[in-house]
């Protein structure tokens, strides 16, 4: 890889390039300063910060904090779409941040999970099952699951972006389908999506319409739990594997790691955390038609991974946060936001392609990579 | 399954969907190119396609050719087709150059990962369509006629209209064209020669750079005659037509396999025949189903496609 350090620091760019990486590397040293910091902490400090953030987190619709709530919309409603944005950015963050496999179409995944609750939940279904909320959410997973595993088993061998080119694909068809399908009729739609069990002690139920905040707590709470499984999943062997892959399959390959099977199980539980956010959003919802699953809010996942720093569980979070909230709390700025997430998608893979939180790891393979295109052209010249 | 429809109107679904086949083999090539010379794949092509269909009609209102216009007489309307291709061309070619040096170039220097390359293609891609989507307000825009479509000849069931064969003759031509121009000429030589290798190629005295502009603008240069083709045939554009028919091109490039020109047209032509049989099959609201899940059996079981990816093997 890179030939040490005391390489001869020029670049091909002239001093702006320089200047620029100076500025990057800063940055990066602060970012680690941080995290080494952090890391420095007695565990037991960790624990009760992190407890401290998540309680903050639970709390946020009661408190009155001037500028963060939304002017126009009810806010306990905007923190439930971030809190579903945040868990499709963890799921897909497994697929593209870990396993390094460029998935344009999770929007699929996303739609399979709503639909398996509707269809399997909703009395206006034909397919409709009696089975309590409960149980729906576990069968959506599955469903969603064993999509990902179906998508995944022929295309995984493929190359990088003819995979992503095939994701897409299999996003719209999942979406035509929805569109062309009677049982998920289209536009139309499946109402009576069922929401999940619970009563006030008055008698009405607990995830009712009009207060939305026990959605808002109950989304909390699954996005921590998958946040802690899919920390858990990056320190494991399985995590490890997935990060070989992605820095290189070849040697991965040759050092044991059969790079097949890790990449399927990464495209499986992405899918399943797809699936679930999908299946949080149709209860909430309580009713989908094939207008929500399109192509652009695809992308706009990615964005969300790639902006915040796929890879790193704060970035993916940051990144899904951005996108969900500020079209939200900028109403009127709302119709810019698919040229605004454009734009920025292109600056930052110029500007800062590791993200705005990167993960060390893969910022480190990004500026090897530049070092090396910087030696082969000094070298050259 | 309608198997009696197809049979019925096999001749007039044939017609169409070379005439459609034609305007994606000719956007396919605009993907061709580029992935031939650097391996990437321009998912911003399908918007230079858009900023195409735009072009030709922003050149009909500079000189006063308006949506209701009565039909010209055929000068002019000869005169009204170079305009739009001219118009089309310029547009086309002008994204095409501005996505290369904004977004493409500075990863280059820095040897960015693939993947890297393909999420700045899809953010120009978004912005493009976006910005153009906001100036025009979302509306759709309809096209002057040119001309009456009549039918020229029929053979057995299928009506041959001249909209139809000019479409085809009119994208064949453009082909033909490009590939003498790839396979004869100096600069379609330097293309090669970069296709195949490109650092030997620079230690032949070839300018890389020069040779990256020209081939994107060569594939804005014929998105923009698909453009002006489109909007002959189907008389409406907006600002978000470029995704599917994007989506649709790239399956024909990889189709016919992609970085191969020949590839191009066969992929395009099929692609156009087996969407509107399949159409005619599974009826028409599946139709976009059938050109994605052709793009997912290509991929799976023949990613080099019918002919091979070849642009670098010296042969067109």
């Amino acid at each position: 890889m890179s030939t040490g350090g005391d390489a001869p620091r020029r670049s091909a760019g002239g001093r702006f390039v320089d200047g620029l990486r100076t500025v990057d590397e800063r940055r990066v040293a602060g970012l680690a300063g941080i995290r080494s910091r952090w890391r420095a902490l007695p565990l037991v400090v960790r624990i009760a910060a992190l407890a401290a953030v998540a309680v903050f987190f639970y709390l946020l619709p009661n408190l009155a904090i001037p500028l963060i709530p939304t002017p126009d919309t009810n806010f306990a409603s905007v923190l439930f779409t971030v809190a579903v944005y945040v868990l499709v950015a963890v799921g897909l963050n497994v697929v593209i941040g870990l396993a390094g496999l460029l998935d344009l179409g999770y929007i699929g995944f996303f739609a399979v999970g709503a639909y398996s609750v509707a269809i399997f939940g909703s009395p206006a279904s034909p397919l409709a099952t009696k089975y309590p909320w409960l149980m729906l959410i576990p069968i959506a997973i599955a469903v969603s699951m064993v999509s990902g595993v179906i998508l995944g088993g022929p295309t995984l061998r493929l190359r990088g972006d003819y995979l992503a080119i095939v994701t897409l694909g299999f996003g719209e068809i999942v979406r035509l389908i929805a569109v062309n399908w009677s049982i998920t009729n289209g536009q139309i739609g499946i109402p009576n999506v069922p929401a999940p069990p619970g009563k006030f002690p008055d008698g009405s139920p607990l995830f009712g319409v009009i207060d939305t905040r026990p959605f808002y707590w109950l989304a909390l709470t699954v996005v921590l739990i998958c946040m802690f499984g899919v920390k858990l999943l990056e320190n494991s062997r399985v995590g490890r594997s997935w990060l070989a892959i992605r820095e290189d399959e070849d040697a991965a390959e040759l050092m044991g790691v059969p790079s097949f099977k890790f990449k399927l199980w990464a495209f499986a539980i992405g899918a399943g955390l797809g699936g679930l956010s999908g299946a949080l959003f149709a209860s909430r919802q309580g009713f989908i038609n094939s207008n929500s699953f399109d192509v652009l809010t695809s992308v706009l996942f990615v964005a969300a991974v790639v902006l915040g720093g796929a890879g790193n569980l704060a970035g993916v979070t940051l990144g899904a946060v951005l996108i969900s909230y500020l079209p939200e709390r900028f109403r009127g700025a709302a119709e810019y936001r698919f040229l605004f997430f454009g734009l920025a998608l292109i600056a930052i893979m110029i500007f800062r392609p590791q993200g705005l939180i990167p993960s060390r790891r893969r910022a480190v393979e990004l500026a090897d990579r530049k070092r090396e295109a910087e030696e082969e052209v000094t070298a050259g010249a | 399954m309608n198997f009696e429809f197809l049979f019925a109107n096999i001749g007039d679904l044939t017609v169409t969907g070379l005439s459609q086949g034609a305007i994606y083999a000719l956007i396919a090539l605009g993907y061709t190119l580029v992935y031939g010379l650097l391996k990437l794949i321009n998912f911003a092509h399908s918007e230079v396609f858009m900023m195409g269909t735009f072009g030709a009609l922003f050149a009909w209102q500079l000189v006063g050719l308006h949506e209701n216009n009565p039909i010209p007489s055929v000068p002019m309307m000869i005169v009204y087709l170079l305009v739009g291709l001219v118009g089309a061309a310029v547009w086309s070619g002008v994204t095409a150059l501005a996505v290369e040096f904004v977004a493409y170039r500075p990863l280059r220097r820095r040897n960015a990962p693939r993947l890297v390359f393909l999420i700045t293609a899809i953010g120009a891609s978004l912005a493009i369509s976006e910005a153009v989507g906001i100036a025009t307000g979302r509306q759709q825009f309809g096209m002057p006629d040119l001309f009456k479509t009549t039918t020229l000849v029929t053979i057995g069931d299928a009506h041959i209209t001249n909209l139809d064969l000019g479409v085809i003759v009119a994208a064949i031509v453009m082909m033909v064209v490009l590939d003498q121009f790839i396979n004869r000429t100096r600069l379609g030589r330097g293309i090669r020669a970069v296709a195949q290798d490109s650092d030997t190629a620079a230690l032949m005295g070839i300018n890389k750079n020069r040779v990256i502009v020209l081939t994107f603008v060569l594939g804005g240069v014929m998105a923009g005659a698909a453009a002006l083709l489109y909007n002959l045939k189907i008389g409406v554009t907006r600002a978000d037509i470029g995704f599917l028919l994007g989506i649709k091109a790239f399956t024909a490039a990889v189709l016919g396999g992609i970085g191969n020109l020949r590839g191009a047209l066969l992929g395009g032509l099929a692609l156009g025949l087996v969407e509107n049989y399949g159409s005619a099959l599974f009826g028409t609201s599946w139709r976009d189903v059938v050109a994605f899940a052709v793009l997912v059996i290509i991929l799976m079981f023949r990613p080099t496609g019918l002919l091979g990816e070849s642009l670098g093997k010296a042969r067109a």
